[in-house]
């Protein structure tokens, strides 16, 4: 016979930096999108060539009627309505990115940074502390280290498949991370979140003298804007897929446990 | 899901984004929360003088990243009466002034100026919008100057009055550019008072006859047209209080970020 059982998922300090991460990235990204909206072009090397950015947003007209106008890595593509032109009829206006995704909503480039920079400083000493703990008290080590056996091509390959169909593991097994979420979970929290952090402080002029490597290292500091941005999406697609996740394994069940941290397993036999 | 429940949530869903839009920009307006958001400037520019040498200089570049078309921003061509008549007669009665909290009040000819102790560098000029820009940059270093006049102890910044009214010319002046770093950065071997760019003059756009440089901030610290230099105790007392023009339009005193 099968019966629920609750078992401990996340820990405080988990659960807690998880929710600061939520308010702090959320913030970064819409002040960071105000700010990409101050000059909507990127480009690569150390300085701007304005006639080549690989990414522009702007607004053109066609046929008299204004259109919004985004261009990658050399193709165009019509944009309107959210990417180049956008806003209520009648009252639209030029913005690479529209009112509804950037922090404040109107253009206002001096107040983006500061809450840009607020959070920035929120964000890494929340993530200071995440990475501490984790460290020292083994929640890397222990929950999210994939074991051997899950890194075999054979099991990642099966993983891939169930998560595909949507079907996740069940009883004992879902006590803990599958091997998809580990290694998406490592990329973000060791990989995509510290490049934010560097590629961020490489467009800092200041930071730049104190250590020239930073800009030598994503090769100039219109380099490191452009990955900023790369990143920052690759995050935002990263909590896509994750809310999709969630909602498909269990709506509330998820969220309980990232709240109380508590976690409902299906298990043989009588609860313990 | 139920279509029914799947529709309370995209309504639960959309009241709560409106609500968390309508919160930032309620923080945006307030004087309070701008406020509380500008904190991070202090931690940032304590932050950044504890990692940053003061005298850790920004990169130079070789001459072949030099930018063809270096990008002019702010004012480009200055209407007020005063410049406009300097300009006419190529900066022949142009003098540059020094004064406030020093012992020995300076006015410079431009000429005299160029006479200065000078240093030629090439750096990345990288504007608050985002994007970058690099020049060969010519002129007298101001630590040197500085010197010459004989700051007095009391004095803690150096504010750079300028001839562009870049917010509107006002009768009491109140839309003239100006700006003011610390003696930390007037002092750094790489602040300018430059009058060359690329080899030539500096040009009307990029702030002729004279403008500051002082790498290693973003390029609204890099005041043009300057006129003037005020050794200053405090600034709360110049044009919005902040520092600056664009300090006293919302941006930070501290453009290291």
């Amino acid at each position: 016979m099968k019966t629920r059982q609750l078992v401990r998922r996340h820990s405080g300090v988990t659960r807690l930096t998880h929710w600061i991460n939520v308010l702090a990235l959320s913030l970064l990204l819409m002040s960071g999108l105000q700010i990409f909206n101050a000059h909507p072009a990127l480009y690569w090397g150390a300085k701007s060539a304005f006639d080549r950015p690989w990414l522009s947003i702007g607004a053109a007209e066609r046929a008299g009627r204004p259109v919004g106008v985004t261009q990658l890595a050399g193709k165009r593509f019509e944009t309107t309505g959210v990417l180049g032109w956008s806003g209520k009829p009648g009252a639209g206006r030029s913005q690479a990115f529209p009112a509804w995704a950037t922090v404040p909503s109107w253009r206002d480039l001096a107040i983006g940074r500061r809450w840009h920079f607020f959070f920035a400083w929120l964000f890494v000493i929340n993530g200071l502390v995440y990475l501490l703990w984790g460290l020292i008290g083994g929640h890397l080590r222990r929950d999210l280290a994939p074991s051997r056996a899950q890194l075999s091509p054979r099991h990642v390959w099966h993983e891939i498949v169930t998560h595909a169909q949507l079907k996740f593991p069940k009883g004992e097994a879902a006590r803990r991370y599958n091997v998809l979420q580990k290694l998406s979970y490592l990329a973000v929290v060791l990989v995509l979140l510290p490049l934010m952090v560097a590629t961020g402080l490489t467009m800092s002029p200041g930071f730049d003298a104190a250590a020239p490597w930073l800009p030598e290292l994503f090769g100039g500091r219109q380099s490191a804007r452009s990955i900023h941005f790369i990143c920052a999406s690759l995050i935002v697609l990263f909590v896509i897929v994750h809310l999709v996740m969630v909602v498909a394994s269990g709506t509330w069940n998820n969220i309980r446990s990232m709240i109380t941290g508590r976690y409902a397993i299906e298990v043989e036999g009588e609860t313990a | 899901m139920s279509a029914h429940r799947r529709g309370w949530l995209k309504g639960a869903a959309a009241s709560l984004a409106g609500l968390w839009l309508a919160a930032c920009d309620q923080v945006s307006r307030s004087a309070q929360g701008r406020d509380v958001l500008l904190r991070a400037e202090g931690l940032t520019r304590r932050a950044q003088r504890l990692v940053l040498d003061r005298r850790a200089l920004a990169r130079e570049f070789s001459p072949a990243d030099v930018s063809p078309n270096f990008r002019a921003n702010g004012s480009i061509n200055p209407s007020d009466a005063d410049y406009v008549a300097h300009r006419a007669n190529g900066f022949a009665d142009w003098k540059l002034v020094i004064d406030g909290l020093v012992e020995r009040p300076l006015s410079l000819s431009l000429a005299e100026l160029r006479a200065q102790p000078a240093r030629t560098q090439i750096t990345r000029h990288d504007c608050v919008e985002g994007w970058s820009d690099i020049a060969k940059w010519t002129g007298a270093r101001l630590g040197p100057l500085l010197d010459k006049a004989g700051v007095k102890r009391e004095a803690r910044y150096i504010v750079f009055h300028c001839a562009d009214s870049l917010g509107g010319q006002h009768a009491d002046g109140s839309g003239r550019y100006y700006e003011s770093i610390d003696l930390v950065d007037a002092y750094h071997p790489q602040t300018l008072l430059a009058y060359a760019m690329n080899d030539q003059p500096l040009p009307l756009a990029h702030g002729a006859p004279v403008r500051l440089r002082v790498e290693r901030q973003l390029g609204y610290k890099q005041a043009k047209y300057v006129m003037r230099l005020e050794a200053v105790a405090d600034f709360a007392h110049l044009g919005g209080g902040k520092g600056g023009f664009w300090e006293d339009r919302g941006y930070e005193w501290y453009a290291g970020i």
